[in-house]
């Protein structure tokens, strides 16, 4: 669905992501994990084109998004901070994003009506707290039935109840046969909406496999632990070559 | 008044000899040409020609005679002769039309050609596409009134002057209007004389222009649109009154050139959308005054050579530049004028500001150096450095100031 | 790119500067042409704020806004648009309303007040400085992500062209008075837009100012109907070269 040859991403000095392959296939759904500041970011933004990458190319359905922008209209973007017009209120954001896209025949408002945000229509963007925006912002990226989902951080903020009604509309989505590409701090929540493990670091890929084998390899039972032990067994493969 | 009471005498005396013979010329008359009437005529005879078009080559009037014409008889030059040439004391000539002068680069070939008389008048004639169109030379007391002089040359070698006037005295040339000539009026050598009430625009070369003529009077007069403006030089004595300057444009064009003028008097006049209102080299012991400067490129460009010149009471309004100087004179008088730049205050209300105001701005200095500098006029720059010249005087003439100049415009129409 | 526009504008006008910007420049027109019964003296003063505030204004608020729109702009690109379509929305949101405040403010009083030669001009002139300035916001807008530093290229921009460029050019006549600079100032004034408006205007307006030789020749070319499309061309010019750096830029930038 998604190919990623060789992308690399200079910022100035900093090398954001080295030489990163990866391949998201379709059904499959995705944890990308790593540190702060290992390019997680920086390589879901390259996929939605937002950043260009230095060198290599994306390929989305075979096609290079290079200078392209049909693509993303498959793509349900959850930014790690929603940016929205301050001066703008929710219902208006949500009727100017359908008039934008077009498609304002058939959407899914699940997430509208869950979150009670259909009673907060005329509150402006400025004067939402966090937590709302975060709403509004995974609302706007599942309208539009998109079958690619990119959702950085999306539990960030949000109170537990809010929590618990996104992860059942991710399972429900994944169910569905959409492809995820989740990041998230809470590993715990990862376990039950991922099927795949990313883990980046320094902007290179370490390891890139399903998450029942990486908890087979270490023998853990939860992601977190598992991911822990792992980068354990690294850095002691790497201390003993050195 | 001296010269009124002349006029009078001049008027009586071609009245008492009007109650002499008339002889009338026409084609249903019994003398069909003028130069019959005039052998035939005896001194201060009046003949009187009718309409229609008389080509009877040059013209001489050699005794004092009065000439009518009646129902705008033509005398038509041919485009190849001078048509009236007078050499008699006390000719009168009124009411003609003269065309089509011959045209010579030898001669002088005029409509009417007067020379070495006295007491000569010339009025209310039409003189079209003349070569020289009313041309006096050693004259004395001779007036030019209410005549209409036009032409329509459009290079200078292929016409001469409107009135033209050499080496004569106490004239008098009042009314006229003179287009489409090379010079409007021209003086050469012409003293104690008046001219008014004049009209000379659309010239190639100069509304007026004259040299060595002393002590004339120029009152009511209208230069305007000229090719190059009003030039006047080597002369003492000039009195202008209540003339109007106006829309000389060009390059080289002047409301009013004074190149060695001296101890004159410029007053009440108007000088209105000139390139440069008043330019002058070499002129001493001028005073200015009443004077309206307005939208002009320069309202006075004075150069170096000028002294002992007073400007007083004139009003200087939206001009680019009020003065420009190319040296670091102060032997000029600059004082209560009125400048529409000035930004000073009246504490006492005396309608006089109380600081001095320095009418040489540092940019007209610069542009007096290097011309290709206008092409940043009213740019931020040129403001921000005039306001710091202002506040600062390092480079502008310390002492070229006005020292109570007015708060207000003065109304000169009062 | 229409309904992205129509966002724009309506992002613009909830702003209420600009109802400001055009109340403001339409209460002083107007207070001029009532205070002062000349109307040329009138487009004169009008001629400095064209020259002076207008493109300041123009190239501030022009760069504030395009910062204030980040959010919506990130939103946009992360939607099936083109940078391209978002951009030039942008633009041509910041660029119309700016110019339609100027033109609405200072040609209702003029057309008021009576239309002339010169106040013609000064709408035209007025009207692609603005568009001149808006590009050149946009242009400093996308050199750098950090809105104090956009608006310091901003204001940089603003401070070279209505003053050291004509400092410099002062300093350049001066320098080479001895040589026959005409053709050389000609092509230097060509490369400062508000030299260049300046001129257009001072030739409908204070035709005395250009005399002599010099003066002469400035007036033979400019005042010519070549000279005016000359002019023109070159305004547009500094409206297109920056707006098709700024999108090239635009188009590789990083969010």
């Amino acid at each position: 669905m998604i190919l990623l040859n060789n992308i690399t991403k200079q910022f100035g000095k900093l090398r954001a992501l080295d030489e990163v392959n990866l391949d998201i296939s379709l059904g499959k759904s995705y944890a990308l994990l790593g540190p702060n500041g290992s390019g997680k970011t920086t390589l879901i933004k390259s996929i939605l084109g937002l950043v260009v990458p230095t060198s290599g190319t994306i390929l989305f359905d075979g096609k290079s998004i290079a200078n392209e922008c049909d693509y993303r209209a498959r793509i349900g973007y959850m930014p790690q901070i929603g940016h929205f017009p301050q001066n703008m209120k929710i219902g208006q954001l949500i009727d100017m994003m359908k008039n934008i896209r077009g498609e304002a025949i058939d959407i899914d408002d699940d997430l509208i009506r869950d979150f009670k945000l259909y009673s907060m229509y005329d509150k402006p963007m400025h004067a939402l707290s966090g937590g709302t925006r975060q709403k509004v912002s995974a609302a706007l990226a599942f309208m539009f039935k998109a079958p690619v989902l990119i959702l950085d951080e999306p539990t960030a903020g949000l109170d537990p109840l809010s929590v618990e009604i996104l992860k059942e509309k991710i399972c429900a989505e994944r169910g569905i046969g959409k492809v995820l590409l989740i990041t998230s701090h809470i590993l715990s929540d990862l376990d039950d909406l991922a099927g795949e493990v990313i883990y980046i670091q320094d902007g290179k890929v370490q390891y890139n496999d399903s998450i029942q084998s990486l908890k087979t390899d270490t023998r853990e039972k939860r992601l977190g632990k598992a991911i822990a032990s792992w980068l354990e067994q690294q850095q002691f493969i790497s201390n003993v070559t050195k | 008044m001296k010269k009124i009471l002349l006029l009078l005498l001049l008027t009586a005396v071609v009245f008492s000899y009007a109650g002499a013979t008339v002889i009338e010329v026409g084609s249903n008359k019994m003398i069909k040409n003028i130069r019959e009437a005039i052998n035939k005529a005896k001194p201060y005879d009046t003949i009187v020609v009718y309409g229609g078009i008389y080509k009877e080559k040059q013209i001489k009037i050699e005794k004092p005679l009065t000439l009518i014409g009646r129902n705008n008889p033509i005398l038509d030059g041919e485009h190849q002769y001078e048509i009236l040439n007078i050499q008699a004391n006390n000719v009168r000539i009124t009411g003609f039309t003269f065309q089509n002068t011959g045209i010579s680069s030898m001669e002088d070939l005029a409509a009417i050609k007067v020379s070495n008389v006295k007491n000569v008048i010339i009025e209310d004639n039409k003189v079209i596409n003349a070569f020289f169109g009313i041309y006096f030379a050693h004259c004395k007391k001779s007036v030019v009134r209410n005549n209409v002089l036009t032409a329509t040359a459009k290079e200078e070698h292929q016409i001469g002057n409107g009135i033209h006037m050499w080496q004569s005295d106490s004239m008098h040339i009042a009314g006229n209007h003179i287009s489409g000539h090379r010079d409007g009026i021209y003086f050469e050598f012409v003293t104690n004389s008046l001219i008014e009430n004049n009209r000379s625009d659309y010239n190639l070369r100069y509304g007026l222009h004259f040299m060595f003529s002393h002590d004339d009077t120029y009152k009511n007069n209208y230069f305007g649109k000229n090719g190059a403006g009003v030039a006047v030089m080597y002369t003492k004595g000039v009195k202008m009154l209540n003339n109007f300057f106006e829309e000389n444009w060009g390059d080289a064009s002047y409301g009013l050139l004074l190149k060695d003028i001296r101890d004159s008097e410029v007053l009440g006049n108007q000088f209105i959308k000139n390139s440069i209102a008043i330019y002058m080299e070499g002129s001493s012991r001028i005073l200015f005054k009443q004077n309206v400067f307005k939208e002009n490129g320069y309202g006075i460009r004075l150069q170096a050579s000028c002294d002992e010149n007073d400007f007083v009471r004139n009003n200087f309004q939206l001009n680019t530049f009020d003065i420009a100087t190319n040296g670091n004179l102060v032997l000029n008088r600059i004082n209560g004028n009125f400048w529409d730049r000035y930004e000073g205050y009246d504490l006492n209300k005396d309608g006089v500001g109380d600081v001095p105001y320095r009418p040489v701005s540092l940019y007209a200095m610069v542009v007096e150096r290097v011309p290709a500098a206008v092409l940043l006029w009213r740019s931020f720059l040129v403001f921000l450095i005039d306001r710091a010249e202002k506040a600062l005087p390092v480079v502008t003439p310390e002492n070229l100031k006005d020292e109570s100049p007015s708060m207000r415009p003065y109304d000169f129409t009062k | 790119m229409g309904r992205i526009l129509k966002y724009v504008f309506y992002d613009l006008l909830k702003t209420r500067f600009l109802l400001f910007y055009t109340l403001f420049l339409f209460v002083s027109t107007f207070a001029m042409f009532q205070l002062d019964s000349d109307p040329n003296k009138v487009i004169l003063s009008l001629m400095s704020i064209v020259l002076m505030v207008m493109p300041l204004i123009s190239i501030v608020f022009a760069t504030i806004h395009f910062y204030n729109s980040y959010e919506f702009i990130e939103l946009m690109l992360a939607q099936p648009i083109d940078r391209k379509v978002v951009f030039l929305s942008e633009y041509l949101g910041v660029a119309l309303s700016l110019s339609s405040a100027f033109l609405l403010g200072t040609g209702i009083p003029i057309l008021f007040y009576g239309v002339s030669d010169s106040a013609v001009m000064l709408l035209v002139v007025g009207t692609l400085l603005t568009i001149v300035f808006v590009s050149l916001a946009f242009l400093s807008s996308v050199l750098t992500r950090d809105k104090a530093k956009a608006i310091g290229i901003a204001l940089l921009f603003w401070f070279y062209f209505s003053l050291i460029y004509d400092g410099l050019l002062l300093w350049v006549i001066y320098t080479f008075s001895d040589y026959p600079l005409e053709k050389v100032t000609l092509a230097l004034v060509s490369l400062n837009p508000v030299d260049l408006g300046r001129i257009m205007m001072l030739l409908t307006l204070d035709v005395s100012a250009l005399m002599g030789y010099t003066g002469a020749f400035y007036r033979a070319f400019f005042g010519s109907y070549a000279g005016l499309v000359f002019s023109v061309g070159i305004l547009l010019l500094w409206i297109f070269v920056p707006t098709y750096f700024s999108i090239r830029i635009f188009s590789r930038k990083d969010l």
